[in-house]
């Protein structure tokens, strides 16, 4: 018999569906997520350019590149951590994976304090959403938009990293759950590649 | 392949060559920022630099490079494409710091 008479036989219809474009489900759906959501943070950039390119008297608030540069090494560090822990899930260390997942959720937790000791900073300096003693009152409501959006993104992958991570070394996820949650987390990565330079980096005081 | 497969077969090598280039990368929009040009030719250095990133971090980070090629596609054009829709605005942000607000 066929493999067609078999579907046949199993389905009233005849037709059989693959997952869409033959990759597992719980992938696709994250893939699709993060395009929604790269739109949602194109539209929060785009809208903060908009802003910036419309007015005269633009804060340039930052002094120092040390924060940020260590943000960035610290995010970037916890991709590759990441894919160390994958690559254990895939072949079958359950230990190491866990404890690289771990890894990467406390570089997370990391990136996270240094976020909060930034705006900490800047709200001492007289920085509020609506005001700021530098220039057009909407830089605070802009970059707290942008940069709040990316920080709830790291937080909520921080409690997901340690949630599939308890949960694999329990045995209720597997490896594929591992790269799931590895993509959204490169994606959290990689918006930090455009925040950095549109939000500090053209920021920096000279 | 897929994405599983190659994983076990590339091992970490191609992971820490991407790593490193998105350190530097990093770095280099760091020294961009203390160049002596424009904010608009910083910009498009800084976006130049973004994106090239960004590339790395999705082909390779992300295993887009390993799955099937019409998923490529369809993540790829379906992305840029509403990215570039996305730029209609310019030209009227332009227009507010040039001080012509309304067309007559």
């Amino acid at each position: 018999m066929s493999q067609a008479d078999s579907t046949l036989e199993g389905h009233a219809t005849g037709v059989s569906v693959g997952p869409a474009f033959s990759i597992p489900t719980k992938k696709l759906a994250m893939w699709l997520f993060i395009i929604a959501d790269t739109m949602t943070f194109a539209a929060c950039l785009v809208a903060y350019g908009f802003l910036r390119n419309g007015s005269a008297d633009w804060p340039r608030p930052f002094h120092s590149i040390t924060n940020v540069a260590l943000m960035t090494f610290v995010l970037l560090t916890s991709s590759l951590t990441m894919l160390i822990g994958l690559q254990a899930a895939r072949a079958g260390n359950k230990a190491a994976a866990f404890r690289w997942t771990m890894i990467t959720a406390a570089l997370g937790i990391l990136f996270a304090l240094l976020h909060v000791r930034e705006w900490m900073g800047l709200i001492h300096e007289g920085m509020t959403l609506f005001k700021n003693p530098w220039g057009n009152g909407l830089f605070g409501a802009s970059f707290f938009s942008v940069t709040g959006l990316h920080l709830s993104h790291v937080t909520g992958g921080v409690i997901a990293l340690l949630v599939v991570g308890v949960r694999y070394r329990g045995g209720r996820y597997n490896a594929d759950d591992i790269e799931v949650l590895g993509l959204y987390w490169h994606f959290v990565d990689l918006v930090w590649m455009f925040v950095v330079p549109l939000v500090y980096l053209l920021n920096l005081a000279h | 392949m897929t994405t599983a497969e190659a994983s076990k077969s590339g091992g970490m090598g191609k992971d820490l060559v991407v790593y490193a280039c998105l350190l530097a990368l990093a770095g280099l929009q760091f020294a961009i920022a203390f160049q002596n040009i424009d904010t608009s030719q910083m910009l498009v250095r800084m976006l130049v630099v973004a994106i090239v990133e960004a590339g790395l971090a999705v082909m390779f980070f992300m295993h887009l490079w390993t799955e099937k090629r019409g998923f490529t596609l369809f993540v790829l054009v379906f992305t840029i494409f509403v990215l570039l829709a996305l730029q209609y605005g310019w030209t009227d942000s332009t227009r507010m710091v040039i001080g012509a607000p309304f067309a007559k």
